[in-house]
């Protein structure tokens, strides 16, 4: 019986000290690069918390001007390489194989690997900020022939740590991408043809697909950035023959997409958690999973459109505009899917379900600006504006770190064995709703009245939605102590998780809270159709009851 | 892939769901993992070119886009002994493909001798890398057409390298045939030395046939 096997496996050491070394299990992993990540969170939370210090009044009196330029420079790359991708990495290591019924991902020695160059690029990072002339501050892009000043001459700077740093996260991010393919395209359990995959999974493989495509080029152009830095080369100095938008070319064909690889994981969490929570299965769910790849597909030919202003050619801009706005056409599918989703179901508003819910209504609102940044003459005005910070930080934090939140409220128990406590959720949920709106939509009018981003000082002009901003980042800086709270107070004497909390349809149910070692040891089930059966009363899997059995008898 | 068989399912003693073959013992006590290593390769391999193809993009652009583009005093590069180095490392793609093609036969002697025979033509093809760049009257910073020959072709030579190296390993492998992922290994081998080969004629083309 299941049971017995999952007695007498050995359990995994029980102490917490297994975070904190050498593991090669994927459950570990996933863990320590949540709250790697969560650490890095709060690092880069008390940069914008000095951001916006500084721009609640127009005159620059909180930090010196050079000071704010490696603050905005350092907030952009912790979230972006040291917060956001760790944390789903995170959630591809704890989800992907419990929700294909594999035992762990294909490379389990890789894995570690993968996560553990985390913490040294993050410890270089922090160390530019030890460096004489301090680290990086030349925005998150690095654009030459800003990036290749240098104006110390010393060979250590800032700006190399910082190529050093991203060079490493591409490298570990690559390693990461190889082993979630591999794992899903190898390790699915018996009868889970890919269309038979939770979204999560076809919007992981997606984002990983991009990764592969993109973080090359990257990584190469990065490279050339720092020969030109350190070694006297000019790729990108046009007095020695280079090209500076070359390096544009590379860095955006990478890091557009890279949006979209945090953004599409995050579909799939609200395409998990919405039938959970209206009780009805996934409205479209092939048209949903076929969407996530027609988008790495047009994700890879938009980059263009970060770079209207930078002299391309005309035909470049017209092809690029058109492309970026077909963008629109999958992830409205999306939306409208998950409306239809929702539509008559029987909906709790849990704190997981709030924060889906209000991740897709600020995707909706990213989305629409979205359009309006595609369209030439708009992005030619608002260029270098605040309306786009407004429009990325609907999206990075608006929908995908809300979307992160409604993963950790609905599959904490799951992982921890504790639950979070629901009403410091829903006070999490409303600060940060509240939150997020406040501090990000005043940035819209802000752009189309032409402040420019990256200035410590400003006209007193803008100085009314600047307060307004700066208090809506207050309150997201104060809604973070409930959310901790919420972790350490369920950790240390949350109530017991059950199995399956949510009443939810999934491999990763069928297990204990937390699942064994090994997830399901040699017990693979078969799966016998499609996720999201909810109201159908059919079973998942073959000979459900048994395992349904045995999570009985573990419990009791 | 998914098999459709019936897995093991809870109360059924043994049939091993198809995930269960020889494979990796990780170090906390894991069961066995099938090897998808070759998968990975793959995967590996194609995202590998894409730095390449970024490299060679960069190349493009900054070709259409100079005023001058050889160094001062610099026509354009030497090509034929170039050339013939090339038809080594190219043939190189023919004498792997032998090895393997007597593996499958199980001719173990000439099989070894032929990988032998690759890595040596690989050494060769280094050889005439090193002679050229020596001979060369610019330096890696005498402008952006230096710039990138140096870029190209060093990077191109780290992988003639560790392909040189990837073979060796596989080659002692070959007498410890209990070490373990023996035929991935040869097969990885052969593939990424087809890839540097395949990168090699897309640089010959862009360095020295392009003016």
């Amino acid at each position: 019986m299941v049971s017995t096997a999952a007695t007498s496996t050995p359990p995994a050491p029980g102490s917490w000290l297994r975070y904190l070394g050498w593991s090669t299990d994927a459950k570990v992993i996933g863990i320590q690069y949540i709250a790697t990540a969560l650490i890095f969170l709060l690092v880069g939370g008390f940069l914008a918390m000095v951001i916006r210090g500084e721009l609640i009044t127009p005159e620059a009196d909180l930090v010196d001007r050079t000071v704010y330029n490696a603050l905005y420079t350092m907030h952009g790359t912790i979230m972006l390489f040291l917060f956001i991708f760790p944390v789903l990495n995170g959630l591809n290591n704890l989800l992907v194989p419990l929700m294909i019924g594999a035992p762990d991902m294909a490379f389990p020695r890789l894995n570690a690997v993968a996560f553990w160059m985390v913490p040294v690029f993050g410890l270089i990072l922090m160390a530019s900020f030890l460096v004489p002339g301090g680290p990086a501050a030349s925005g998150w892009w690095s654009y030459p022939p800003v990036s290749l000043q240098n104006p110390l001459g010393i060979l250590l700077n800032g700006q190399a740590l910082w190529i050093l740093a991203v060079a490493l996260s591409g490298v570990s991010s690559i390693i990461g991408a190889l082993n979630v393919v591999t794992t899903i395209l190898r390790l699915r359990a018996p009868g889970m043809g890919l269309f038979r995959m939770p979204i999560f999974c076809w919007t992981a493989l997606s984002a990983q697909l991009i990764q592969l495509a993109g973080l090359p080029v990257l990584t190469g152009g990065a490279v050339m950035l720092l020969l030109d830095l350190v070694a006297g080369t000019s790729f990108y100095r046009p007095e020695g023959g280079g090209d500076p938008v070359l390096y544009q070319h590379f860095f955006w064909f990478y890091s557009h997409p890279a949006v979209y690889v945090i953004i599409l994981p995050i579909f799939g969490v609200f395409s998990e958690l919405l039938p959970v929570y209206a009780r009805k299965p996934l409205f479209g769910y092939t048209v949903v999973a076929i969407a996530s790849l027609v988008i790495v597909g047009l994700s890879l030919i938009v980059w263009v459109h970060h770079m209207f202003p930078s002299g391309v050619a005309q035909w470049m801009r017209d092809l690029f505009m058109v492309t970026t706005m077909l963008i629109a056409v999958p992830t409205g599918i999306k939306v409208f899917a998950w409306v239809a989703t929702l539509w008559r179901g029987k909906i709790r508003l849990t704190s997981a379900m709030l924060f889906a819910l209000g991740g897709i209504v600020n995707f909706v609102f990213a989305g629409i600006t979205g359009v309006m940044l595609a369209t030439v003459p708009i992005d030619i005005h608002v260029n270098n504006t605040y309306f786009v910070v407004g429009h990325f930080h609907y999206v990075i934090y608006g929908a995908a770190t809300m979307g992160v939140y409604a993963a950790i409220y609905h599959w904490f128990g799951k992982f921890t064995g504790r639950m979070l406590y629901e009403g410091l959720g829903k006070l999490h949920f409303v600060l940060t709703f509240i939150g997020t709106n406040l501090n990000f939509l005043p940035m819209h009018p802000l752009g189309l009245m032409g402040m420019p981003r990256r200035v410590s000082s400003y006209d007193p002009e803008f100085a009314f939605w600047n307060v307004l901003a700066s208090l809506g980042a207050f309150i997201l800086g104060v809604s973070i102590i409930p959310f901790l709270l919420n972790l350490v107070s369920s950790l240390v004497r949350g109530a017991k998780a059950p199995a399956n909390p949510w009443n939810a349809i999934g491999l990763e149910w069928l297990l204990p809270s937390p699942p064994p070692a090994e997830n399901f040891e040699e017990h693979i089930p078969t799966v016998l159709r499609g996720p999201y059966g909810y109201g159908s009363g059919e079973p998942l899997v073959e000979h459900q009851e048994r395992y349904e059995q045995a999570l009985r008898e573990v419990a009791a | 892939m998914t098999s459709t068989s019936a897995g093991a399912a809870p109360g059924e003693a043994g049939g091993p769901g198809q995930n269960l073959g020889p494979g990796e013992a990780s170090s906390t006590g894991h069961h066995a993992h099938p090897d998808h290593s070759l998968t990975g390769f793959v995967l590996f391999l194609a995202s590998e070119s894409l730095v390449f193809l970024a490299f060679f993009a960069g190349y493009a652009v900054l070709k259409n886009g100079a005023l001058s583009w050889y160094p001062a005093g610099v026509e354009g590069l030497e090509w034929r002994e170039p050339l013939r180095y090339t038809a080594v490392l190219l043939s190189s793609s023919g004498t792997i493909a032998l090895a393997e093609h007597f593996l499958a036969r199980g001719r173990l002697g000439l099989f070894r001798g032929f990988w032998l025979l690759t890595m040596a033509m690989g050494a060769v093809f280094l050889a005439g890398q090193v002679l050229e760049w020596r001979g060369l009257a610019f330096g890696f910073t005498d402008g952006v057409f230096a710039n990138l020959f140096y870029l190209l072709t060093g990077f191109h030579g780290l992988h003639v390298a560790a392909g040189i190296v990837l073979m060796g390993v596989t080659l002692a492998r070959s007498f410890t045939p209990s070490a373990g992922g023996g035929h991935k290994g040869l097969q990885a081998a052969g593939l990424f030395w087809h890839f540097v080969d395949v990168i090699w004629v897309v640089l010959f083309l862009l360095l020295y046939v392009w003016r």
